[in-house]
């Protein structure tokens, strides 16, 4: 647990996280670090995020992302997360090594999409600009931009997520070691 | 039933009357039916794991496992290419290129007519005399353009590969420098008489004696591998005789099943002698079909003098006969525990050690594996005795090493030194012109720089299964360790994550800096996958994939750096290319379609 609290005059940190190709369960692991939020909101301000529902992250700290990269606005956010923050933590299996998403790779995802939108319905593929093109296949980000930190699991604990939160903070290296370190 | 499948079945029959029905000649008797059929197919696999009494799947995995079987037909005529870097320095992709478009076939793709099909194959071992290439696994050497037409030639004509001119089959042996072992006569027999006459105990002692260490790589003991075997509880004890060089760089041990047979088998048999064994097996590799029938031959005039069979030398109890196994194309089965499994007919994945061979070998029961060469050296023992032996060589490395010089020397080929030769003498005596490095003992092995040309071969100072690869100072060292990044990937035997996914990335960001997308954040990479595959492989294969590649980091950085892109970091991909087809199904091309790799 945390005692060394921050005192006022302590700049807090600012954090922007996304969900890409993930399911928000990192985020939801996030949520579970439970009564330890209050004490995050000590130290932590939240920019772009699902918790603050700011669209466009301007300069922060750390950037969290969950789940992998599957289309171009996942690149476009990625990129713009990556060039504001100092810190990059790919969390969970999805960013690190695609996940479950990627289970997509081995088919061509111009089937995929024929398949669900034509032969079922008799419909046609969107083509709406608006909507994000997808890549051929998933991505971890670490593929599409600089990772400085990668925190297994899926989703990494609660505990994990803390753990590792507070030593970044408090400029430790962070470590996270068995239990807490696992990829299931 | 149908007729095809009835005279399949009659075919296949035939073979696993050949093998006696038994599974665990699984792999020889995979490899007869494709040589017959030109693939493993699905129904054969079928009728064999039927008769074989072997579930489906292990069939299967056995196929899929080796390279040189196959589930779809392969051309008629399957030309494979050995990709050392050997061949590349010697120019082995512009006659690919040039076979490739006079045949009109592209890489591993078979040609319309099924005739031909044309790939790459790691490497066969003729380094020396290279660029290399199997013809329906017969091994054809020094390719040049020439010859290449020449061979388009007699493929477009059907004609069959027994009937192509001789020349094209030459293997030199190419011995360059012969000491104890390859420059002395022998007389088959004269080496088990002086065993015999000692007796065994007084043999195994003067192994002992001379302190011999195993020629294949890890440098264990003989003497106590052979005791340790003979003192093993077990129902009957086998011998091995390991000729699987897959070590790129490495022909020695073609060089001895070719010219000096006779000592090899003779040593398998001092070894039974001593262990008590009564069958000896040959594992040789794949790439090596050429010497089957040579050596089955050999066999057979050393049972005619009753050097083999029954009661050998009239010895009551000394029954030993040998049986030559086929290896089909995997590099990992040079590990003595994948080696076995592969005797048994299953994929060749290394064992979890210990237990070792000499207690819970083939089939479970105590098993010697030795190296060729050490075979060989053990007759010496038994002629000389192991004071003399150990007269020759260093300390810790007793007696004589024969090295497989090749790349860039006047004269590559087999040397033969005393232990303790420093690598600046084999560059001399072979001719190295103006060497940047020399890569010893294979990919697997390490990486030496002009700096280090004054240290030793010997256990004490450079170990090496034998590969001595020269690269002269206009060679781009990165390019040798790209080569050996993706033989890693391909000769992964997949069972490990580690080594499995490990030396796929390790060849993808190598790939990655050859495009000149690399950063410094991939170089850092490499070390930290290095690391882990070094620490957490299942066996050797994974612990040294990374080594190369750290070594040329280390000593040849600028072979690198002039790669890198003088950025933090670039995708992996091309992004907008990884959109294309996504942009094609919707019909959309407006800018929100379109990305830039470096935006």
């Amino acid at each position: 647990m945390l005692h060394a609290a921050a005192t006022p005059a302590r700049k807090k940190v600012r954090i922007a996280t996304t969900s890409l190709s993930g399911c928000f369960g990192c985020h939801m692991s996030l949520l579970d670090i439970d009564e330890r939020l209050l004490e995050l909101v000590d130290l932590v301000e939240f920019d772009r995020s699902p918790i603050t529902d700011i669209k466009h992250c301007g300069p922060c700290d750390v950037a969290i992302v969950e789940g992998g990269v599957c289309n171009a606005e996942n690149v476009h956010v990625l990129r713009e997360l990556r060039a504001n923050a100092k810190v990059l933590v790919a969390l969970g299996a999805c960013a690190i090594n695609g996940g479950l998403p990627a289970q997509r790779n081995h088919l061509d995802v111009g089937d995929c999409l024929t398949r669900v939108y034509c032969d079922r319905t008799g419909g046609e593929v969107p083509d709406d600009p608006e909507l994000p093109l997808l890549l051929d296949k998933v991505h971890p980000i670490n593929e599409v931009v600089r990772v400085d930190y990668f925190v297994p699991g899926c989703p990494p604990s609660g505990d994990a997520i803390w753990k590792y939160l507070t030593d970044l903070i408090f400029g430790r290296m962070p470590r996270l070691e068995h239990p807490m370190l696992r990829f299931d | 039933m149908t007729t095809t499948q009835t005279g399949l079945g009659t075919y296949l029959e035939r073979i696993l009357k050949r093998h006696g029905r038994d599974s665990g000649r699984l792999v020889q008797i995979l490899r007869d039916v494709q040589a017959e059929f030109g693939r493993v197919s699905a129904e054969a696999m079928a009728i064999l794991a039927e008769r074989l009494s072997l579930p489906i799947g292990d069939v299967e995995s056995t196929r899929d496992f080796y390279s040189f079987l196959t589930s779809e037909p392969t051309g008629t005529y399957r030309i494979l290419f050995s990709d050392n870097i050997t061949d590349r320095m010697l120019g082995n992709q512009a006659i690919f290129d040039h076979m490739a478009r006079r045949l009109g076939v592209s890489r591993g793709v078979v040609s319309a007519d099924g005739l031909a099909s044309l790939d790459y194959t790691s490497c066969t071992g003729m380094c020396d005399q290279g660029p290399a290439i199997l013809v329906n696994g017969m091994a054809i050497t020094s390719m040049t353009l020439r010859r290449a037409d020449q061979i388009c030639e007699l493929v477009r004509s059907r004609v069959p590969v027994a009937e192509w001119p001789n020349e094209f089959f030459r293997v030199d042996h190419n011995i360059r420098r012969a000491d104890m072992l390859l420059g002395t006569d022998f007389t088959p027999g004269s080496a088990l008489r002086a065993a015999v006459a000692m007796g065994r105990e007084a043999y195994l002692a003067e192994v002992k004696r001379s302190n011999i260490r195993g020629r294949g790589g890890a440098g264990f003991t003989t003497g106590v591998k052979w005791e340790a075997a003979r003192n093993a509880r077990g129902d009957a004890r086998y011998v091995v005789c390991n000729a699987d060089e897959g070590e790129p760089g490495t022909f020695k041990d073609r060089v001895l099943m070719q010219f000096y047979p006779e000592r090899v088998f003779e040593g398998m048999a001092l070894a039974a002698y001593v262990v008590g064994a009564k069958l000896g097996l040959v594992y040789l590799r794949g790439e090596y079909l050429y010497l089957k029938a040579p050596l089955e031959e050999k066999l057979s005039e050393l049972r005619a003098a009753r050097l083999l069979g029954d009661s050998i030398l009239g010895v009551d109890g000394f029954d030993f006969d040998i049986e030559i196994h086929m290896g089909a194309g995997a590099y990992i089965c040079g590990e003595e525990t994948a080696l076995i499994e592969s005797l048994e007919g299953k994929p060749g994945r290394p064992r979890i050690r210990p237990p070792f061979p000499v207690s819970f070998g083939y089939r479970g029961q105590p098993t010697v594996v030795n190296n060729v060469e050490t075979l060989c050296k053990a007759t010496e023992i038994a002629l000389h005795g192991g004071a003399w032996y150990e007269g020759f060589g260093t300390k810790q490395s007793t007696g004589t090493k024969i090295l497989s010089v090749s790349g860039d020397v006047e004269r590559p080929g087999i040397y033969e030194y005393p232990f303790g030769v420093r690598i600046s003498q084999v560059l001399d005596d072979a001719g190295a012109k103006n060497p940047k490095a020399v890569q010893i003992s294979g990919a697997a092995g390490q990486c030496l720089t002009t700096r280090e040309f004054g240290r030793r071969i010997a256990f004490e100072d450079v170990p090496t299964a034998g590969a001595f690869m020269v690269f002269a100072d206009h060679r781009d060292m990165f390019e040798v360790a790209r080569n050996f990044a993706h033989f890693f990937q391909h000769e992964s035997c997949g069972f490990c994550t580690p080594c499995r996914v490990g030396t796929r990335i390790q060849a993808g960001i190598m790939d990655k800096i050859a495009a000149g997308h690399g950063t410094q954040y991939e170089m850092n990479e490499l070390q930290h996958l290095r690391e882990v595959m070094r620490t957490a492989s299942h066996c050797g294969l994974g612990q040294t994939a990374g080594g190369a590649i750290a070594d040329t980091i280390a000593k040849f950085r600028e072979d690198y750096e002039k790669r890198l892109a003088r950025k933090d970091f670039e995708p992996a991909f091309d992004l907008d290319a990884a959109l294309a087809r996504a942009r094609e199904i919707t019909g959309r091309d407006d800018a929100d379609s379109r990305m830039l790799s470096d935006a």
